[in-house]
């Protein structure tokens, strides 16, 4: 029709500001895991950093509109890997979250649903008939997302479970979510969650006492918090400099290349370097907004407020963590953080935003 | 690059619903909304950072250089204690010890490691807990003396995959003579209790410090402590060590020179193994305690690491006290050693001469009751009646004395108060008289009290160490000196009560005679030196008691010799507790006088004052046993 889409039409700011945030994140996973088994995954993160700029290639290349008439199959493929990870996912860390694909490396199978879920939620919103969203839809789409999302609890994985949500949330405000549901749903929360609590698993309960008072148990899971907290003041204005922060290098921080790599990053770089990555992440948030803006039509722009409602809840939560402001949950910090499914889940989110932005002269 | 043309079929093939909507501004306001909530969301993120890094870093750098900077503790060796003459009495010997660092403790690993180490669980948890208030980073040392096979355990478990928190260090431990050899003046040292702690005195010692806690550990504890030194080490989560910041050595504690002579200390152990008794051997020229032996006895060994509660139980327990140091603790009725305090005292008041007799005709009658003499001696001198240790003259020498007169004597002499030794927890004894009556009685002295006190019985009781200075003072001429246990003490000026040197020399050659003239105590002779002492017998029981038909326990048996009876070197006190009869002690401290010449003799010095053998004396061997109280 309107002939052919440029490579020169992708989001380069959004792309420089992605690579400046993953060259930062590589340097400090090295810093990290020096003299560590983790040594070498700096390395192994700048493959994931340069294949994940080639899934987002691909999931630019095809029309979203071609992957929004397959959300359905999409959603349940979903659900059948989910349960595939429930029956034979491999036994890490305690629960089971990954399923082999390749030798070295795992699948992290809740980490790719989020895409779906994006989709999903931009594909059932744009769907509606008025310009506000009926409780009915909401039923439903809420239903449609606490499948995968009990499928992943159960893994267990509350945390990247809790990450759908947000995608949720966004999509139906956006929709025009009456105000007063979000009352009731506060209200509504507030009432469960003693309830709730009590479903946790003991590991879960024990965060969330410890996030609430962390110095209540200091060698348990309160020791994240505390030498985090202690990690994060001790950089102080200035840092101490990449590899000579000591809450990082003589390991009092836990998982300082992954969950952690915020805390390892503010003790070695100080305020002026938070400050620095924190307005690159908001430089990236409002890029991705400003794509929604100028989506060619409402499923683009759910996709590109769905994406950056997940960023910001992930950041939200794990930066929040890091400062002892969130509990603790294995969130990992998106594309600072060590790890393979994580980042390539976000370089193909990346992708479907640019797939937005390259199609918004179209009509 | 080329990418794929947009199908616009696609957008109606989406649904089976009405068409997608292409009206994306739709929703201009709530996504504003969304970026004001993302802009609070970052604010809300970086005065989390502002709190902790900018308001107050310096915080969280303690916390962190606390996290990481560990000082481990060099533990200070201990001086050791030497005998008079520099030889070696308690030495240090060097051992391993295991600490636990409790900032990487888990709580699961307790009860492997108290397997692993052969320590009791309870016991283990308990110590952790006393250590609750104090610092996290302060490790606890859970095991002194380590065997080589708790070496192994520890260097094979202490990695990461095991337990991280165990850590092996040297430690200088004491090791003591065995088989008690003088445990009680040495005493023994212990980690410092929770009671201690809170005492003041105990104020500049930490939980977990070895301190002295018995005798002359305890009595010179600070001396011979020293200074722990650190180790200031960095440290990883798990501990180990990654450099080595600094190190301040420890300094070690002062040697301590005793007055003690190991030879003397040996004849009197020896003489003393089997019986339960003590010996105290003085120089009353300055007061250096040379000998002092208790036994029962105990092994400070068991202490030096921490006592087994069953072990200390078996101490405590046992009905003959082996931890009361009977030297200085011990009060008992001194019986006849009281007799040459009499003599003095009658001698200086005037009361009596040498011609003063009295008859003795097994007994004596005074207010109404009889007191009875062991023996009848007939017509009876001052130098008989010691020499026979005759109740009768004694009886009418005190009776003429009153009570205050003995009373001032033995108070001069150094009865009735602490001698003031460097040891901890010395007795008094008791000195009666009128003032002491009234105040602890409330009723007034009866003169007929007077008759049991001068042959040392009635109220009057002493510790071994009073009589050893009383007679060697009173042999000295009225010169009475502090006894100590520390060869570089400074002298102190003696306590002095200056007596008439005729005088003295009569109850001296009273108390020679004793020994030498067929008296009561001549198992303490010697060939080639001439050795002076009082025996004394005192009774348990009051003879109203046995006339109940009460049983009588035996009695305790004293001896005091000194020697040469002109300006003496040696005085020794022994106590033979059930003993029965004095001679048998004066046998014993014969063992200490003996080795005390032997040395003399080894070492080519002359025997001061020693006479020639006196052929006048029969031998004593063969003399019918006059043994007398």
């Amino acid at each position: 029709m309107s002939g052919y889409l440029n490579l020169r039409d992708i989001d380069w700011g959004m792309l420089v500001i992605v690579l400046i945030i993953c060259a930062l994140g590589v340097v400090q996973i090295f810093s990290a895991a020096i003299g560590t088994q983790w040594q070498d995954a700096w390395w192994k993160q700048i493959i994931w950093i340069v294949v994940g700029l080639v899934l987002m290639w691909i999931c630019t290349a095809i029309d979203y509109h071609a992957l929004m008439t397959r959300v359905w199959a999409l959603y349940g493929l979903s659900l059948v890997l989910l349960l595939a990870v429930l029956v034979a996912g491999k036994q890490a860390f305690g629960s089971t979250r990954w399923i082999p694909l390749a030798p070295g490396f795992h699948l992290q199978v809740s980490e790719f649903v989020k895409l779906v879920i994006v989709l999903l939620v931009a594909r059932f919103m744009t769907e509606l008939r008025g310009d506000n969203l009926e409780t009915r839809d909401l039923l439903k789409i809420m239903a449609l997302i606490v499948a995968p999302m009990l499928l992943v609890i159960k893994e267990p994985d509350l945390g990247t479970a809790l990450t759908y949500l947000p995608i949720l949330a966004v999509g139906a405000v956006l929709a025009g979510l009456n105000w007063r549901y979000v009352v009731v749903a506060a209200v509504i929360v507030v009432l469960v969650l003693p309830v709730g609590v009590h479903f946790l698993q003991p590991y879960q309960k024990a965060r969330l006492v410890s996030f609430l008072n962390p110095e209540g148990d200091p060698r348990g899971t309160g020791y994240q918090v505390i030498e985090s907290k202690i990690a994060v003041g001790a950089g102080g204005m200035w840092g101490k400099g990449v590899a000579h922060g000591t809450q990082t290098q003589l390991r009092f921080l836990p998982v300082p290349h992954t969950d952690f790599i915020f805390a390892a990053f503010a003790e070695e770089h100080g305020f002026v370097g938070v400050v620095v990555v924190l307005a690159l992440y908001f430089m990236l948030l409002m890029q991705i907004v400003k794509n929604a803006q100028t989506a060619p039509d409402r499923a683009g722009m759910y996709i590109c407020m769905g994406v950056a409602a997940l960023l910001l809840f992930h950041v939200l939560v794990n930066v929040g963590m890091v400062v002892g402001r969130m509990p603790v949950t294995g969130i990992p910090l998106p594309l600072m953080s060590a790890g393979g499914s994580s980042m390539l889940s976000i370089f193909l989110m990346l992708g479907l935003v640019n797939n937005v932005r390259v199609r918004r002269f179209v009509n | 690059m080329k990418l794929l043309p947009i199908e616009p079929e696609t957008q109606h093939e989406a649904s089976s619903k009405p068409v997608l909507r292409d009206d994306p501004k739709f929703a201009s306001a709530r996504i504003a909304a969304f970026q004001y909530i993302t802009v609070a969301i970052f604010l809300f993120l970086i005065s989390g950072f502002w709190d902790l890094q900018v308001r107050n870093p310096e915080f969280y750098n303690e916390l962190a250089e606390r996290n990481r900077i560990k000082s481990l503790p060099i533990i200070a060796p201990r001086g050791k204690i030497l005998d008079r003459d520099g030889r070696v009495i308690v030495d240090n010997h060097l051992s391993w010890s295991v600490i636990l660092s409790r900032e990487t403790l888990k709580p699961e690993h307790l009860r492997p490691i108290a397997d692993g180490l052969h320590l009791d669980y309870d016991d283990l948890q308990i110590q952790l807990k006393r250590f609750q208030s104090r610092p996290k980073y302060e490790p606890i040392i859970i095991k002194q003396e380590l065997t080589p096979a708790d070496i192994a355990f520890v260097e094979s478990h202490k990695d990461p995959d095991f337990f991280p928190e165990l850590e092996l260090i040297h430690a200088q431990r004491r090791m003591y003579p065995q088989n008690g050899f003088a445990a009680h003046v040495i005493g023994y040292t212990g980690e410092i209790s929770e009671s201690e702690l809170d005492e003041p005195e105990f104020a500049k010692y930490d939980t977990g410090s070895v301190i002295g806690k018995f005798g002359l550990e305890k009595q010179y504890n600070d001396s011979l402590m020293g200074v722990d030194g650190q180790r200031e080490v960095v440290v990883d989560n798990r501990g180990r060590e990654r450099q080595v910041l600094g190190i301040k050595e420890a300094i070690p504690g002062k040697n301590l020179q005793t007055t003690l002579d190991l030879d003397l200390q040996a004849a009197a152990e020896l003489a003393l193994d089997g019986r339960k008794g003590a010996i105290v051997a003085l120089d009353p020229r300055n007061g250096e305690v040379l000998a002092m032996a208790n036994r029962p006895t105990f092994d400070p060994n068991k202490f030096s690491v921490r006592i087994k509660s069953s072990d200390w139980k078996e101490l405590v327990d046992n009905p003959d006290h082996p931890l009361l140091n009977r030297a200085i603790q011990a009060q008992f009725a001194p019986g006849s050693t009281f007799k040459p305090i009499i003599a003095i005292a009658g001698l200086e008041t005037g009361t009596i001469d040498d011609q003063y007799t009295v008859h003795c005709p097994g007994g004596a009658t005074f207010y109404g009751h009889f007191y009875k003499c062991h023996e009848v001696d007939g017509t009876v001198s001052l130098h008989k009646g010691i020499v026979k240790s005759c109740d009768v003259y004694f009886y009418n020498v005190g009776n003429k004395l009153g009570i205050d007169q003995i009373a001032l004597f033995a108070t001069q002499a150094g009865y009735g108060h602490p001698s003031g030794i460097d040891l901890p927890g010395e007795a008094a004894g008791v000195v009666p008289s009128s003032e002491w009556k009234i105040r602890n009685f409330r009723q007034k002295w009866y003169a007929g009290e007077t008759i049991s006190v001068s042959i040392g019985q009635g109220a009057t009781t002493v510790t071994p160490i009073q009589m050893a200075r009383a007679i060697g003072g009173l042999a000295m001429g009225g010169i009475w000196y502090k006894p100590h246990l520390l060869k570089s003490a400074k002298p102190e000026p003696p306590h002095q009560y200056p007596l008439n040197p005729e005088n003295v020399a009569k109850v001296v050659s009273g108390m020679c005679g004793v020994v030498n003239e067929g008296g009561t105590g001549v198992r303490a002779r010697i060939p080639g030196i001439e050795v002076c002492g009082k025996t004394g017998t005192a009774q348990l029981a009051s003879n109203a008691f046995l006339k109940r038909g009460g049983k009588a326990p035996k009695d305790n048996a004293w001896f005091v010799g000194f020697t040469p009876p002109e300006h003496p070197e040696i005085v020794v006190a022994g106590l033979w507790e059930g003993g029965e009869k004095s001679a048998y002690t004066a046998a014993l401290v014969r063992e200490v006088l003996k080795a005390w010449s032997d040395k003399k003799i080894r070492l080519g010095q002359s025997l001061v004052a020693a006479r020639p053998p006196e052929p006048a004396a029969s031998q004593p061997e063969e003399t019918p046993a006059t043994e007398r109280e």
